[in-house]
Parts: C-alpha cells; structure tokens; sequence
C-alpha cells in the first residue's frame, strides 16, 4: 500500500492512570493512512491500554486524539465504531452463540439503517438492506476461506478458526483504521503466515490502515511499515523496522541493559 | 427419506436465510396453520379451549415476549407476572373507559402500555446483570401487583378488588363477556399468535435480533463494533414487556373473564414462564411454543392419566403432578440443556441421515 503522509490519526500527549499506577505516561504517535503501524513492548507495557484508549474504552486523564484531522471529544466505543474504527482483541471475543455468518453480520451492524418498524414486517427494505449486507459479508468470508464453517455456531470452531471469524467481524464493518490485538497469540508458524497474508491483502487490497500489537518480532519487522516501542508506559522508539531494530534503548528493554 | 435436504439448491440471500428451509419442514408449518385455522375452530368446545388451547396459545405469546428478553437479549426477568397484570389492567381500563373501540385495538393499546411499564423497568439493567437484575425484576412484579391491589383507580373502585372484562365483540362474534364462543376466542387468540411468532421471527432474523444476541454473548465485543447497548437492551425490555402485555390482557379478558391481581398474576406467573422459556429452548422461536405446550399439556394429560385411567383421588393426583413436573424439568435439563428446541434439531438431524446412519 502506498503511505501518503497524511495523518488518520494523530495520539498527542495521552496520560493514563488508574489510581496510583501510570499505565500510560505522555505518549505521543501517529499513523498514517493506509499503513500498517505495529505497536511492540514487553509485557504490561501499556500496549493494550493504548489500543483501549484508541477505541474510547479507557479515557486518558491527559492528552488528545485527533482523528481525521479533527480532536475527538470524549466519546463512547459504540460512537467510536461509527466513526470507522473496528477491533480484535486478545483474548477472543466472538458471540459464543451465535453463526460464524452471523457474528460477521454483526460487523455490518454500523452499516444497515432501516427502521425497526421494516424490521418487523420484513419489508420496506429490511430485508433488501440484510440481503445487501449479506452480499458484503459473503465477500468477507470468500477472502478468508472461511466459506465451509460459515453456519457453525462458533463456540465449536477451532482457536485459528475463531481467530479467523474475528477478524471478518472487524473487515465487514470495512472500517477506515482497523485495530488488531495480538492476532497472531497462539497460532502455529502456518497459521501466522496466513493471518500476515490476510493482514497484508486487507492493507493492499481495501486500503484500510491496520495498527496492530504484536509480539512475535519476526512478524513485526517483515509486515508492518513503522513500529512505536512501548515499555513501562513509556515511548522508547518510533519509526521503521530497520530504525527500531538498532535502536539502543528498544535493545535495553527486551535484552536488559548489562550492569558494569 | 422424507426429511431431506439434498436436492434443493439456495440460489439467493432470501431463500438460504428462510424461516424454514427445508421442503418438509415448511410443508409441516403449513399444515399446521391449516389445521390450526380451517379443522380446530369447528370441532373446539369449552373444555378444549378453557383447559388446552386458550392457555396454550396465551402462554405462547408470553413466553415468546420473555424468550426475546432473556433468551436472545440475555436479560433475565422474574417480572412477567407482574407485567402481564399491567396488560391486563390497561386492557380492563380501556375497555371499560372507551367501549366503542375495537377489543383487538384494546388488546394491542395494552401491549404499548405494558412496553412503556416494561421500558422503565428495564432501567437498571444498564447497570445491573444476572441474577442482581433477576431480584431488580422482582422488585417490579411485587410493586405492580401491590399497585394493583391499593390503587383503587386500576380496578375501577368496585367492591371486590377484581376486575371483570365487560362483552366486546369483532363482528358480530363475542370474543369477551358471557355470549362468547369458544371458536371466536381461539380464533382471536390465534390471529395474535400467528401475527406475533411472525414478528418475533423477523425481528430476531435481522439486525436488532442480532444485536440483542451480540450483547448477551459478549457486551463489550457488541460495543465495539457500534452497537449502543442503552438501546439494545431497553429495545429488549420493550418488545418483550409489549408480547408480555398482550398476552396478560389475552389471559383477562379472553381467557378468565374476571381475575383478582394476586391470584393470577402472583410470583407463580413469573416461574412458570421463566420455565416455559428454559425448557422449550432459550433463543429459540420454536422452543418458546414448545415450553408452552410442555407446561400447559403435561398438567391436562397427567390429571387425565391418573385420575380417569388410574381412579386417583383428585388431590392426591394434583400432588403427583407436581412431582412429576418437576422431576421432569429437571430430567429434561440434565439431559439437554438447552431444551426441547433443541432436542427437536438433534431429532432432525437424525432425521436427515435416516435410515442410514453413515
């Protein structure tokens, strides 16, 4: 995908506390549209925290967000999602329930807009627009070869699979920024380099800005375009894989400094 | 062989998301509201409709409402007692207040008036889940009925404290009051059925039903891809309290005629279609009649088999029914928990390998 450098979003100056602790001390980044930025750092570094603040669950005590060009007030995930920010998260949140083609219809959900009352006759377009979104939908799951648990209840699906159904759930929203946390936690060396390929497609092929956590370095390096480092809530480095990687204080923080 | 699915090619969205997908099955629906409609209303007499019809087709509708709340939106409520005594209170009030307007707008006025209760009610599930919303629904079925009972507003201050539905015609056919039959009462209870199953099903298939299951599984995940739970949930509460409402003013003014608050819209409401909708299948349309048919059929079919075949005494035999029931319940839980409905799905199952296991 080629980078213009125009800011999607632009994280100024975010504190975080909760209580007494400092999960996020004066962090500043920003991500370019359509880039794939990778947000990297030990354990409890405050990468998750990041993402939640992105995604308007955690409100920073400091600090703007600028999306778009333009400073987000203080907003609900659910306006958020609106807005064109999808997510994953670490540990799987699919609905148990429910269809793999009907959680992926779920991600669809910011894009139907027909009245409850069409709804409950099934016409006047209710049934037109989820046909429509079905259509959409159906395209999600051709890109993820997903087409043969499409009706299973995912509850039954093995963990790559569900991995896989989650992120259709987020690329059926066809959001602008698309959030990824941890997508490749647990899977064997196969299925990472499935999830690389599709996080690459959906990068080329939709244009959509991908900002992901991960901790497998090798991953990182090879797909993302810039790479933020984070450690004890801190920002220790920020640029391109090949910046990062000789960075001194990034090699403190995951080699530990020697002590003469 | 006759449940089979092989053969019928889905060439669109509409036809692979239908209601009954299967030849067979479809063919099964229609046959029933055949028969539900053109062979039922001419053979009914009172004991059919009073003891096995009526209430079966009351309780539907309640345990549909409770079904859209806790089996899809996962909200549990004990308050359906208490919220059926609104529909029938606002139906008793807009009978007795308008006696020009059409009982089957009374019917439907009470379900709008019984959402609106149902709405506030639903209040402090925005903060509130499980078993602390559970007692938070208690709280709401014991205030109704006791509101019921001190405000003599709601029962029109007669000497009694109950509440009688006056006669209410479509047509010339009685529906309420002393000159009805049962035919036109199990006709009308139908119609209410066969319209409300049908919205129930549409409104469950598409993007609010989703949205009512999204929070139910996983609130946070819901949030996250733009779903505003405030709505989700008190959408849930409104429309279930509306089938809730419906079915309360059905059971008054059809069904019983005169009823007193404490009496039949008492806590035993509550459980009995909390059971309806845990045995016949949480999340189910299907499991909602099919929990509504266990609980009103089994007490019928076991004072028959015990009283008439076996010559029991009449009280020993009502003993027996509830430990039969409850044994039931509990043989039906431990063996699928999540109820007929689904017992029915692995029976099709086997139904669509059979007679070939392989």
């Amino acid at each position: 995908m080629n980078v213009d450098n125009t800011k999607m979003m632009d994280i100024k100056n975010i504190v975080l506390r909760f209580g007494g602790v400092v999960a996020i001390q004066n962090i500043s980044f920003d991500i370019f549209k359509g880039e794939i930025r990778a947000i990297i750092g030990p354990n409890g570094a405050g990468k998750s925290s990041m993402l939640n603040v992105i995604n308007g669950f955690y409100h920073p005590q400091e600090g703007e967000v600028w999306f778009r060009g333009k400073k987000r007030g203080s907003m609900k995930p659910y306006q958020i999602a609106h807005q064109g920010i999808a997510r994953t998260f670490q540990n799987i949140a699919l609905f148990k329930g429910m269809s793999a083609l009907d959680n992926i219809m779920t991600g669809r959900f910011t894009h139907m807009k027909k009245s409850i009352f069409s709804q409950i006759i099934w016409a006047g377009g209710a049934s037109k627009e989820e046909y429509e979104n079905r259509e959409v939908v159906e395209k999600v799951i051709d890109f993820l070869e997903i087409q043969h648990i499409r009706k299973t209840p995912v509850g039954a699906l093995p963990y790559g699979l569900q991995k896989r159904v989650e992120l259709g759930r987020a690329l059926a929203a066809q959001p602008e920024l698309l959030l990824l946390d941890e997508p490749m936690a647990g899977m064997n060396v196969e299925e990472k380099e499935d999830m690389s390929r599709y996080i690459l497609d959906v990068n080329n092929e939709f244009g959509t800005t991908v900002a992901l956590i991960e901790h497998d370095m090798g991953v990182v390096m090879d797909i993302s375009d810039r790479v933020v480092v984070m450690d004890y809530g801190k920002k220790i480095g920020d640029g391109t894989p090949d910046e990062v990687r000789n960075n001194q204080a990034v090699i403190d923080a995951y080699l530990g400094v020697s002590e003469h | 062989m006759l449940y089979r699915e092989v053969g019928e090619f889905k060439t669109s969205y509409a036809q692979d998301s239908q209601t009954f997908p299967i030849r067979f099955d479809r063919y099964r629906y229609y046959f029933v509201i055949i028969v539900g409609l053109l062979f039922i209303p001419f053979v009914i007499n009172d004991y059919w409709a009073n003891a096995v019809f009526l209430p079966f087709l009351i309780y539907a509708i309640a345990a549909l409402g409770l079904n859209i709340l806790t089996g899809y939106c996962g909200q549990v409520s004990l308050g359906t007692g208490g919220f059926m005594a609104v529909g029938a209170y606002a139906s008793y009030k807009l009978m007795t207040a308008f006696p020009d307007l059409n009982i089957f707008f009374v019917i439907i006025l009470s379900g709008f008036v019984t959402a609106l209760v149902g709405t506030l009610f639903g209040l402090p599930s925005l903060r509130i889940k499980g078993f602390y919303l559970a007692v938070a629904t208690l709280a709401a079925q014991f205030f109704l009925i006791w509101l019921f009972n001190k405000v003599g507003w709601f029962y029109n201050y007669s000497a009694t404290g109950m509440i009688t539905s006056p006669s209410r015609s479509v047509g010339s056919f009685f529906i309420t009051g002393s000159e009805s039959t049962p035919a036109a009462k199990y006709l009308f209870c139908f119609l209410f059925v066969f319209l409300l199953a049908w919205v129930a099903r549409n409104l469950t298939r598409g993007k609010i039903g989703r949205s009512w299951m999204a929070i139910r599984d996983m609130d946070i995940a819901a949030e996250i891809i733009g779903v505003n739970p405030l709505i989700a949930k008190l959408s849930a509460f409104a429309i279930s309290s509306f089938y809730v409402g419906v079915a309360g003013a059905l059971f008054f003014s059809v069904y019983l005629g005169a009823v007193e608050p404490t009496e039949a819209f008492s806590i035993q409401k509550s459980f009995i279609v909390l059971f309806m909708v845990i045995i016949g299948g949480l999340g189910s349309i299907f499991g909602s009649f099919a929990g509504a048919a266990f609980m009103v059929l089994m007490p019928v079919a076991l004072k028959n088999l015990l009283v008439l075949q076996f010559g029991w005494s009449v009280d020993i035999a009502a003993h027996f029914e509830f430990i039969i029931i409850g044994g039931l319940i509990i043989f039906f839980l431990i063996v699928e928990p999540h109820g007929l409905a689904q017992l029915w799905n692995l029976l099709k199952q086997k139904l669509r390998i059979w007679p070939f296991p392989y």
